[in-house]
């Protein structure tokens, strides 16, 4: 999944609708035209909580952050939060993406690796 | 459409049912349910269950259920959309009955949450998003809760929301099939510790066992059978299934849609509904459900909630019997729970708990956090 990775995913050329999955027919529109983007890796802090009772896939890392961010083009995404004071997560603060590894999965213990955000170091 | 009617009912107290396993559980319900009804045998059988593979490691929970309800030889088959499975099973069954196909149907839902881990079924209910995205970061239905929670007291201010549990809990006492048959303060709710900030402790549903069954019928068949009939109609509709896909995560399209496509089906308006029970997983859908089915201003449902308006004695009661808060949310059991609650209250068999001459109940059940809505309307026959 290149959205997980490199926030990469497909906009639809007609109604500009995001679709972090390729799309068969634009979710919104029903077309089958779609331009490939990377969206921008900076954005600011809509909302976020802090899981305490979490799943048993991590189990392991919680307590841990989830963030609604919305990012310098107005995308709106889900990421967990890292290398954050929680006085840092005010209301529009400036995050950004890194990446990180995110969950053991499975039996076999596959280390999988995505985006998270963290508070942005540099003012931009 | 032909005529669809509810006429009997039955279903097994929610609890952590550690001597029973989940075909029992609902072979219970169905039973009584079939009895409650007066049918001598059903032509299909619907089961709706969420959680039976990742919990119990089963399916074919349809050919179990015909054997252990002694209905061998039935078609059987299991509907599934997550926390709303029942109310999956229930559309079916209704369909069945409304085209003709079926005379008497048996429509039956359980769960058996206690069979793990509060973790895993966290991670059940995770299912309900899309597992590689929202279930890959860890975006569990708590989260994406407490997410809306946050837009939600920023748009409006939380005042009244967490008064929610308190109604469920205060019409949950003493009833005999409630998980948590007991009061709790507003006080409670607000000391208890968070689930997911700002979401509390108490104003989640807890985990437990649960089944629930109604018999459907056709019109001829409702009127040879002597138990009180309830005329049901059934909508449902669908939205973006993560919530902040959407134009306005605080409004809950498919619950809107639903509603709507419901009430035009039974020529219904909202004035006419006495009663609703409402999907009140968490305090927040509680609210949202009301508002975006059209029963409360936006930003209001709280303040009616404290003001009493959805409590036994008010305008439009809610969850007479506890809800999903306080009678429980086994999720493939929960709207089969809630219609035959609706039924109880028509057919004057409430109780303590019983309502002024109701006419008319809806239901409303959700997948995640509204991926998919179901709305379900009894009328008094």
């Amino acid at each position: 999944m290149p959205f997980l990775y490199r926030l990469a995913g497909w906009k639809c050329v007609h109604c500009g609708a995001f679709h972090n999955y390729k799309p068969v027919v634009c979710k919104r529109c029903r077309s089958r035209e779609f331009a490939q983007i990377e969206l921008p890796a900076s954005g600011r802090l809509i909302a976020y909580t802090i899981v305490r009772s979490p799943p048993k896939e991590f189990a392991q890392v919680a307590p841990y952050a989830i963030g609604l961010i919305e990012l310098d083009d107005g995308t709106r995404i889900i990421s967990q939060l890292t290398d954050f004071r929680e006085d840092e997560l005010r209301d529009g603060a400036r995050v950004e993406a890194v990446f990180r590894r995110i969950r053991v999965n499975g039996d076999q213990g596959i280390i999988e690796y995505g985006y998270k955000f963290r508070p942005a170091l540099r003012r931009s | 459409m032909a005529g669809v009617y509810v006429a009997g009912v039955g279903f097994t107290k929610i609890a952590e049912h550690w001597d029973r396993d989940l075909e029992h559980l609902m072979a219970e319900a169905a039973i009584k349910a079939v009895e409650d009804a007066g049918v001598s045998s059903v032509n299909a059988i619907y089961v709706g269950c969420a959680l039976s593979e990742p919990l119990q490691g089963q399916m074919n929970l349809g050919a179990l259920m015909a054997e252990c309800a002694g209905l061998v030889g039935a078609p059987a088959l299991r509907m599934e959309a997550a926390e709303a499975s029942g109310a999956a099973a229930l559309y079916a069954g209704f369909c069945d009955v409304a085209s003709g196909r079926s005379e008497a149907v048996l429509v039956v839902g359980g769960e058996k949450l206690s069979d793990g881990l509060s973790e895993e079924v966290s991670s059940g209910m995770m299912m309900s998003g899309r597992s590689w995205y929202e279930g890959f970061m860890g975006a569990d239905f708590y989260a994406l809760n407490a997410l809306l929670y946050r837009l939600y007291s920023k748009r409006y201010g939380e005042e009244g929301i967490p008064f929610f549990p308190v109604i469920s809990h205060e019409h949950a006492e003493g009833v005999s099939h409630a998980q948590y048959p007991f009061k709790i303060s507003l006080d409670r709710v607000l000391e208890s510790p968070f689930i997911a900030d700002p979401l509390r402790m108490l104003e989640v549903s807890g985990i437990g066992d649960g089944a629930a069954a109604v018999i459907l019928v056709n019109e001829d068949l409702a009127r040879r059978l002597s138990s009180p009939k309830a005329r049901i109609y059934i909508s449902s509709a669908t939205d973006y299934v993560n919530p902040f896909d959407r134009e306005d995560p605080l409004r809950l399209q498919s619950v809107l849609l639903a509603v709507n496509k419901v009430l035009e089906q039974a020529r219904a308006s909202r004035s006419e509904i006495s009663m609703i029970e409402l999907h009140d997983a968490t305090s927040i859908l509680a609210a949202l459900c009301l508002e975006s089915g059209g029963f409360s201003p936006p930003g209001e449902a709280g303040k009616l909630a404290m003001k009493g308006e959805f409590s036994l004695s008010g305008r439009l009661p809610c969850n007479t019997f506890g809800g999903l808060k306080a009678r429980g949310h086994p999720f493939g059991a929960t709207a089969l729970y809630q219609v035959a609650e609706i039924y109880l209250q028509l057919a004057e068999r409430a109780g303590k708990n019983q309502l002024d001459n109701p006419r008319v109940g809806l239901t409303l059940s959700l997948s995640g956090v509204g991926a998919a809505a179901f709305a379900s309307l009894l009328k008094k026959e």
